[in-house]
């Protein structure tokens, strides 16, 4: 627990750092017509670095309390993540319907060990609902792929 | 001024036509307000087309009950899933959510719809009573007074957080600095793009609620082995009636809540601070402030009544002064223009029918409004009972499909 919030506040002021970098090239002072651009991000990033600060100080002096996460405790999050982060990734090649439908296909299938019929048609089904609300009734492109293309959207 | 105006009104909003049209207007409006990135203003500006066709009387009932349909709607994900599908109901999650988990999922809808409906009716009794004058103090409303408004909401929000109030305090600067990226409305300078032309636009409230929300939480109840704790809520209708035996205890955030909600929603921008400034004043002044953000029946009372309360008196500055009071008031404007009618102070003396049938429609559509979603209770707490395996990417999905809706970006999606 000690860890992570160490590292959590040394990202968070390293985040500030580089707020604060680019208020200083936008001008921190007072133009001509009030505040510059630089002016408001600076303070929220001096008082964000300030925090962290202040954070780190009071982690460092605590005592541990415990391991952040355990082993039995990542796997399952890990089984959540590493598919999403592949389907946004899959997203840009063959759309947002079609990653949709793997990554629910997938995680029903391994983590949820469904039946195939089952599984086959939740996948195919929702991502087509979802299409027919957003795009056909919504009118809100979604990103799309080769399959829509094909289909002729 | 008065009664027989009112009555007037009761007489357009309660036809047969006008009851149907509400009744549909509430049914779209909960769909969108249940599906994260669409709000009401979307589903408004996609029917106005489709409202041209009728009489404006009809048009305006039509978008109204969109709009009621769509408050409603945005507390059943909040309690459900931990999901704000509107960013007023942020709030409602707080303690919602905790109940949904311990099985009381029905009786936290219950008394998030109930208590929407206290709020809204509260506020058009107070719009029918006093709008010309109330929208003369609207009228005064200044940036010193909205920069109050927000100051007392932000340090209301360090003094709730449960936790650590240096952590507090680094979120919100977190919140700031988002929201500072892109393109700065005064200078037309780009702030902290790095070059980056998606960065422009910067990120949209939504979007930093769902990925670091809805998505965390998620995560959360994986990490804990848990599944969602649905089988155990009563699956009928009693669950309603035995929820409003204890509602009556909380009069007292009725009408606190009512009171902040109307207050701040007559001004532009109100909803979201109202809900949250009525669940601080709520833990303040209860008994067990401990029990907030651990299942509390009161803290869902609390943010749903502000909020409802002042989405209904949003309409106000729309209906006297011819001023958005939000961005579906603002779609609705639009539509008042192209049926022909001038919005403004004049539209009271010129079109009584039209604004009184409006008024009157407020209180038709929330009474259908509430029975509808009061009877839908039990089929929304049955999402819960859906296996976890099959529940969890639907909602990761569902949330990168809502963050893409709001800024068409892929990237926002990657936050999910």
């Amino acid at each position: 627990m000690r860890i992570a919030d160490a590292l959590t506040a040394a990202v968070l002021m390293l985040a500030g750092g580089v707020v604060i970098f680019d208020a200083l090239r936008l001008g921190i002072g007072w133009g001509t017509d009030g505040p510059k651009s630089g002016f408001f991000p600076f303070w929220l990033a001096l008082l964000l670095v300030v925090t962290s600060l202040l954070i780190l100080v009071q982690t460092l002096r605590s005592r541990a309390a415990g391991p952040f996460v355990t082993r039995q405790q990542l796997r399952p999050v890990l089984n959540v993540l590493w598919p999403a982060t592949a389907a946004v990734a899959l997203m840009h090649f063959v759309g947002l319907y079609v990653a949709s439908a793997l990554y629910l296909g997938y995680y029903m299938r391994a983590v949820g060990q469904h039946a195939w019929f089952l599984v086959l048609t939740l996948a195919v089904l929702i991502p087509l609902v979802t299409f027919l609300v957003f795009e056909t009734w919504f009118l809100v492109p979604m990103p799309k792929g080769p399959l829509e293309a094909w289909l002729g959207y | 001024m008065g009664l027989e105006n009112l009555l007037l009104g009761f007489q357009v909003a309660v036809t047969p036509f006008n009851l149907v049209v509400a009744v549909i207007g509430i049914t779209l409006g909960t769909i969108i307000g249940v599906l994260p990135g669409l709000g009401g203003a979307n589903g408004v500006a996609i029917l106005l087309p489709l409202t041209f066709t009728m009489p404006p009387t009809s048009a305006i009932i039509l978008l109204t009950s969109l709009y009621w349909g769509a408050l409603f709607g945005g507390a059943i994900t909040s309690i459900l899933f931990n999901i704000p599908g509107e960013p007023w109901s942020v709030a409602t999650t707080f303690d919602g959510y905790p109940l949904a988990r311990q099985g009381q999922g029905g009786q936290a809808l219950t008394a998030a719809f109930t208590s929407s409906f206290v709020g809204a009716l509260f506020s058009i009794v107070l719009i029918t009573l006093f709008a010309p004058l109330l929208a003369e103090i609207a009228l005064k409303f200044g940036p010193p007074e909205f920069f109050a408004i927000q100051l007392l909401t932000f340090s209301s929000f360090v003094g709730l957080g449960g936790g650590n109030p240096l952590k507090s305090l680094a979120s919100i600067l977190i919140g700031f600095i988002l929201a500072a990226v892109g393109l700065d409305i005064v200078t037309g300078q780009l702030r902290m793009t790095f070059g980056v032309t998606e960065l422009m636009k910067g990120f949209d409230f939504i979007v930093a609620v769902i990925g670091l929300f809805g998505i965390g939480e998620i995560l959360l109840s994986v990490e804990e082995g848990l599944a969602f704790h649905g089988a155990r809520t009563g699956m009928n209708l009693r669950v309603v009636l035995d929820t409003w035996k204890i509602l009556p205890r909380y009069w007292r955030t009725f009408v606190r809540g009512s009171f902040i909600g109307f207050w701040m929603g007559f001004k532009p921008g109100g909803a979201t601070p109202a809900s949250f400034m009525s669940y601080a004043f709520a833990k303040r002044f209860s008994r067990r402030p401990e029990r907030f953000g651990r299942g509390e029946l009161e803290g869902v009372v609390a943010p749903e009544t502000a909020a409802h309360a002042a989405g209904v008196a949003a309409m106000l500055p729309m209906i006297t002064l011819g001023i958005p009071g939000s961005p579906t008031a603002a779609v609705m404007l639009g539509g008042l223009i192209i049926w022909g009618l001038q919005p403004g102070p004049m539209l009271f003396k010129d079109k009584p029918d039209f604004v009184w049938g409006l008024i009157a429609s407020m209180y038709t559509g929330n009474i259908i409004g509430v029975l509808m979603v009061l009877a839908g209770v039990p089929l929304f707490a049955a999402i819960l009972r859906i296996p976890f395996a099959i529940l969890t990417p639907l909602i990761v999905v569902v949330c990168a499909v809502g963050s893409y809706a709001v800024t068409t970006a892929w990237w926002t999606s990657g936050t999910c």
